[in-house]
């Protein structure tokens, strides 16, 4: 019963701020003296949509800002989670590099936008260079973090029963961050996303930040929403997909815990 | 083999506390605080030894060092008349909290001792024969978070033994387990002392339990540590402490030198 109740609010209650949003949306564009030109009101927007749709232009777009994301996201977990775990293992290697990590850290990824232009040019490039920085600083803390809260009496067992080296990591170290560095991905992957769409306001010709950049160079308001819909719904669909992946079934030994 | 000869023993931390718990304490943190003081002892092969003393004596760290996860500050471990440098699968160390790699299941724990031999049918064998000893057959595959602390304790018994090591290191095995899994766990403990001859080393809390268990029993005293006394234990198995006058002589004798009398 109460499960029920409680899986039924789970849907209705977001449906239900939408809608509230929306009628809120309209009320406003209707009995504001803003011009439809300003502020657009949720009809319009929604039939820009539609319009974007069709030539299949927000899907090229959206698939632009994807491709993006998706290598530069993987380059940093291939880097980062191998330079946080020898971080996380030595004392010399931590004291080395991560006094730069922590000063190269707080710069934010859109400071690097005209060095990343100067580099890599106009195109894809400047784009993934930036999310790669924005997705690899927090991957290398969070897992060389992990790698150091991991609980010491494991390693006196590997000492014990005589691991390799390679055993360490693969038999310990590895699997004890893997609850932490999931959940750094996910996290990760959202400071990603809102990366790129500042990367292609300035450094692209395509992708869901350009949409927004064009349409204002355009005055359509109604496209700049559009852009900023798509750009909303797809973060959230990547979280779900993230909390997905992040509660199969590898973790079963970690649930008991909590 | 497995005799044990702790010469000059000392052992002294860098002092991480700013109150004194003892009166040979270090009075601020950063001070340097001596644990062990100077600890002479021997264990014949093959013997049970349990250690008891107060919480905070040193037990556990003098059971480290000889598993060799510590150095001493001076003095020295010999095991078979060499000197201990460091951690070995011939001596295999039962942890205070549960030492199961919590992300291998009960199987991949065990599996871990004998993980170099290239024969799987041999290898499977003798995981099934350990876990069978202490009764885990059909938990092959939960996790360790799905046992009760008992299991969890007896599994990692079976993980010990299956190296076939020369000595078992435990500390604090009854800790944590409710009454009856803590008698169930001693019986364990003791069939599997009588069946392998190995030497064990056991730091416990329950003089009880040291007093029917062991071939001889260390009591230590307080920061900086020094031994208080041996008991050597040569009585016959199984051990009444109701029944035999004796044992409960040196029950009592053992209160005394912990400060607290038995009989109240
Ligand atoms: N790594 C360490 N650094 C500093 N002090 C320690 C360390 N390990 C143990 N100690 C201190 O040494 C004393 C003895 O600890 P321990 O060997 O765990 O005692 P026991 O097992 O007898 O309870 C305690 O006061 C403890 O705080
Ligand atoms: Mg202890």
């Amino acid at each position: 019963m109460m499960r029920k109740a409680l899986k039924r609010s789970f849907i209705l209650f977001p449906v239900l701020s939408f809608v509230v949003i929306f009628l809120l949306w309209d009320g406003i564009t209707r009995y504001s003296d803003w011009s439809h030109q300003v502020f657009p009101g949720p009809m319009v927007v929604m039939q820009s949509a539609l319009d974007l749709a069709q030539d299949s232009s927000l899907l090229k777009h959206s698939v632009a800002s994807l491709y993006r994301v998706t290598v530069g996201f993987y380059l940093a977990v291939m880097l980062g989670i191998p330079l946080g775990i020898l971080l996380g293992r030595m004392t010399v290697a931590k004291s080395l590099i991560n006094p730069l990590i922590q000063f190269l850290r707080p710069i934010s990824p859109l400071a690097w936008i005209p060095l990343a232009m100067l580099w890599f040019g106009i195109g894809d490039q400047p784009a993934i260079f930036l999310i790669f920085l924005a997705s690899f600083f927090p991957l290398v803390v969070a897992t060389a973090v992990a790698v150091e809260s991991i609980n010491p009496m494991y390693f006196q067992v590997a000492a014990n029963f005589n691991f390799s080296r390679i055993e360490v990591i693969t038999k310990i170290v590895v699997p004890a961050i893997i609850p932490e560095v999931v959940t750094a991905i996910r996290l990760t992957v959202a400071i990603a996303w809102l990366v790129v769409v500042a990367a292609e306001m300035i450094a692209v010709q395509s992708g869901l930040g350009y949409l927004i950049v064009d349409a204002r160079n355009a005055l359509r308001m109604d496209n700049v929403m559009v852009g900023m819909i798509t750009i909303g719904l797809i973060g959230l669909l990547l979280d779900i997909i993230m909390i997905r992946v992040t509660s199969v079934d590898y973790l079963k030994w970690a649930k008991a815990k909590k | 083999m497995g005799h044990v000869k702790i010469e000059n023993l000392t052992k002294e931390y860098v002092n991480r506390r700013s109150v004194k718990r003892q009166p040979g304490d270090a009075a601020r943190p950063g001070e340097i605080m001596r644990v062990l003081d100077n600890v002479n002892l021997e264990f014949q092969d093959g013997e049970m030894v349990c250690v008891l003393g107060a919480s905070g004596c040193g037990k556990s760290s003098m059971l480290r060092i000889i598993a060799g996860f510590d150095t001493p500050s001076s003095g020295r471990v010999l095991i078979d008349g060499k000197e201990v440098k460091g951690p070995s699968a011939d001596h295999i160390f039962v942890f205070q909290h549960n030492g199961l790699l919590p992300w291998m299941t009960v199987w991949q724990n065990v599996e871990l001792g004998v993980r170099h031999i290239s024969d799987e049918q041999e290898k499977r064998h003798m995981v099934f024969e350990f876990l069978d000893m202490v009764e885990l057959t059909g938990f092959e595959n939960h996790y360790p978070n799905q046992l009760s602390g008992g299991m969890q304790r007896r599994a990692e018994l079976a993980r010990a033994l299956v190296v076939n090591p020369d000595m078992l290191f435990m500390d604090e095995p009854f800790t944590g387990l409710d009454y009856l899994t803590q008698l169930r766990i001693r019986e364990e403990v003791v069939n599997i002392h009588s069946y392998i001859g190995k030497t064990m080393i056991m730091v416990t809390h329950f003089i009880e339990d040291a007093v029917i268990m062991a071939d001889r029993i260390i009591v230590m005293g307080d920061r900086p540590t020094k031994v208080k006394a041996v008991y050597e234990m040569k009585f016959e198995r199984p051990r009444n402490l109701e029944t035999n006058k004796e044992l409960a002589e040196i029950r009592d004798d053992i209160f005394l030198k912990l400060g607290v009398s038995y009989a109240v």
